[in-house]
């Protein structure tokens, strides 16, 4: 009861003109964000982050931009996927297996409908999944000291670790490097300097929106310069849209299920959605077993990923509302801004704030009936918009991203060490070193030394402190299994061959 | 293979650098019982372990671009870094013209759509940014606005 009376509380947060202004072109926007293959939705939500500094937006309004943009990203990533058979981003990669073979066969539209709606099933049912599990975890969270922390930290770095990279000695490396970063700046505690060489620009830190922007735009340009932005592939042109009901209707069990694994892919601290697209693609073909035409034009190859990754975009908002710590890069990103406007994530979000979290929880409600509008009846527009070339997108994503830094701060400063993080997210790419940890380690660096110091205070300096309470065993455990299970699943499950697209994609 | 062993090796210096630098860090009396050192030098210790690892075990060679794609990302960071030089001292519309035209012809070189493209992109950037979003951006360089 309670929690229907929070819901509500959250509707008439989410209900003013303005917040519904917000999730509406939110939504509109990430669809386009999504479709753009070199797009995606973390660095989509990093270049609007600063933008939403800029407008004054307060917490609850850039928190309803920021995921319309998101679960908009996970509608918008299938469209170009089934007409281009190139990904608009990292989870919609499974979408193309069966996606483009039904557009070829000149079902483009039925394929189109079918994943805009197994899009809705997937993000409508894990926000209500995400209303269900959020307070009760929020209450577990209140047990959390700052050894159950430390070691959470540590299992968000070795299952993000673990699961993104084929490497996981580069991905650890990511993550240490990100930490490192995070120490530069004065120490909390003791309001000495490290680590800034006596450089005053640096005693504040870095600024992490300046790192993001960085890593995830900036580098973007190198990519798409060093490929002549070759990915604008002539696509498949769209027929009449008509609702394929019987299609519908066979994959609804689908779907369900579906949702369900991407649900939980997305709870994971560091999953993410790749992973709950590929798990519901993966675990959907072999469910349905030799009957299906997998691979050849199968609706359920369209619905399976696309009601897992929107699933696990709701399955991530989990963990970073209740515990602070992100089930994804982009909910990484969203920590960042969160922790700008001085919110901290985690139990006492739900009981000081509660507006903050429900209107939130109220207006992701409200995005996907506008998305699923947007993306049915709508989607036309997008196709257009698809075709925008890479030399005007490009340019224009730069721009955005020195605008917004440079509203932050109004420091020539920022705008370097930005172009610098550019550089190193090229070189870090290249070498295929995940950006996710980095960023994530800049995140909570802090924090998680912050847990550390706390928990040797109250242990007078006995490191057996941090294994000693069940709770905090048991995640060590599930980090350790976190983070050396893909090496040998990596051998049982074969990946099934993705489409060769010039770019490396951006993860979600 | 190549590759990843100078980044190995890159990594393990690095590790060892933090080290160094983390034994430079002040501690004061009033310090808890961990101090500002412990946690850059467990950082240090564990970048070690993936620099090694790293080196034991390197990836196959990713695909470097060729030489001219060199060329080309070396002059975009070139434009990059006198744009933010450049955006304050000089207004926005300018630099946003050039720097976005020549992004542009280094995606597709074509010199009259990207100096239209650079054109056309900055003043709309404008209009949204200034009268859209409220941003204060100045137009021009400083001397000709008085």
């Amino acid at each position: 009861m309670e929690t229907l009376a929070n819901l509500s509380m959250g509707f008439g947060v989410a209900l003013t003109p303005f917040t519904l202004f917000l999730a509406v072109a939110g939504a509109f926007l990430g669809t386009i964000i999504g479709a753009l293959p070199g797009l995606g939705p973390s660095n989509g939500v990093a270049i609007l982050i600063p933008l939403a500094f800029a407008l004054g937006l307060d917490a609850t309004q850039s928190l309803v931009l920021l995921t319309s943009v998101y679960y908009g990203c996970m509608y918008g990533g299938r469209i170009s996927s089934i007409l281009l058979n190139i990904p608009g981003d990292e989870p919609a990669m499974m979408t193309t297996l069966d996606g483009y073979p039904m557009a070829r066969q000149g079902r483009a539209g039925d394929a189109l409908v079918i994943s805009g709606v197994a899009s809705f099933m997937g993000s409508f049912l894990s926000t209500v999944g995400l209303v269900v599990i959020a307070p009760v975890l929020a209450s577990i969270a209140y047990l959390f000291g700052p050894a159950e922390y430390f070691a959470l930290y540590a299992l968000a770095f070795a299952t993000l670790g673990g699961m993104t990279s084929s490497n996981q000695a580069k991905s650890a490396f990511a993550a240490c490097l990100g930490l490192g970063l995070a120490m530069i700046g004065l120490d909390n505690a003791t309001g000495l300097p490290r680590f800034t060489g006596g450089n005053l620009h640096l005693m504040d830190g870095i600024d992490f929106l300046v790192a993001i922007v960085g890593l995830f735009a900036i580098s973007e340009i190198f990519i798409f310069i060093e490929s002549h932005g070759r990915s604008s592939a002539i696509g498949v042109t769209l027929g009449k849209l008509t609702i394929p009901w019987a299609d519908l209707k066979a994959t609804f069990a689908t779907m369900l299920r579906s949702t369900g694994l991407g649900f939980i892919a997305g709870i994971l601290p560091g999953a993410g959605a790749s992973l709950g697209s590929f798990m519901a693609y993966m675990a959907e073909k072999s469910w349905v077993g030799s009957s299906g035409r997998f691979g050849k034009g199968d609706p359920r190859g369209v619905a399976a990923p696309e009601a897992g990754n929107n699933a696990a975009a709701g399955g991530a908002m989990i963990p970073m509302l209740t515990l602070g710590v992100p089930g994804s890069g982009t909910t990484a990103v969203m920590l960042a801004l969160l922790m700008t406007l001085d919110i901290t994530p985690g139990p006492l979000l739900f009981k000081e704030q509660p507006e903050v979290v429900w209107g939130l929880i109220a207006s992701l409600f409200i995005a996907n009936v506008v998305l699923l509008v947007m993306n049915v009846p709508m989607v036309k527009l997008f196709v257009k918009i698809l075709m925008v070339p890479p030399w005007i997108l490009m340019p224009m994503v730069t721009m955005v991203s020195f605008v917004g830094i440079f509203s932050l701060s109004g420091s020539y400063f920022d705008m370097l060490l930005m172009i610098a993080f550019g550089v190193l997210g090229y070189v870090l790419r290249k070498l295929e070193v995940p950006t996710v940890p980095v960023i994530l380690g800049i995140l909570l660096g802090s924090a998680m030394e912050d847990a550390l110091r706390r928990a040797m205070v109250i242990s007078d300096g006995d490191w057996t402190y941090l294994f000693s309470t069940p709770i905090a065993l048991g995640l060590w455990l599930f980090a350790a299994g976190g983070f050396l299970a893909p090496m040998f699943l990596r051998r049982l499950v074969k990946r099934p061959p993705i489409p060769p697209s010039d770019m490396p994609l951006d993860a979600d | 293979m190549a590759s990843d062993r100078i980044f190995g090796l890159v990594v393990v210096i690095g590790a060892l650098a933090f080290f160094a630098g983390a034994l430079q860090i002040q501690t004061s009396f009033l310090s808890d019982p961990l101090g500002p050192r412990v946690f850059p030098i467990l950082i240090s210790g564990a970048s070690l372990l993936c620099g090694l690892s790293i080196l034991a075990r390197p990836d196959p060679e990713p695909h470097w671009p060729v030489r001219a794609a060199w060329v080309a990302m070396g002059a975009a960071l070139v434009v990059l870094v006198a744009y933010a030089y450049a955006v304050v001292p000089l207004g926005f519309l300018i630099p946003t013209a050039l720097a976005s035209a020549a992004i542009g012809y280094l995606i597709d070189p074509k010199p009259v759509q990207s100096v239209i493209m650079g054109a056309a992109l900055s003043a709309v950037l404008y209009i949204i940014f200034k009268f859209g979003l409220g941003l204060g951006l100045a137009a021009l360089p400083r001397a000709l606005m008085g």
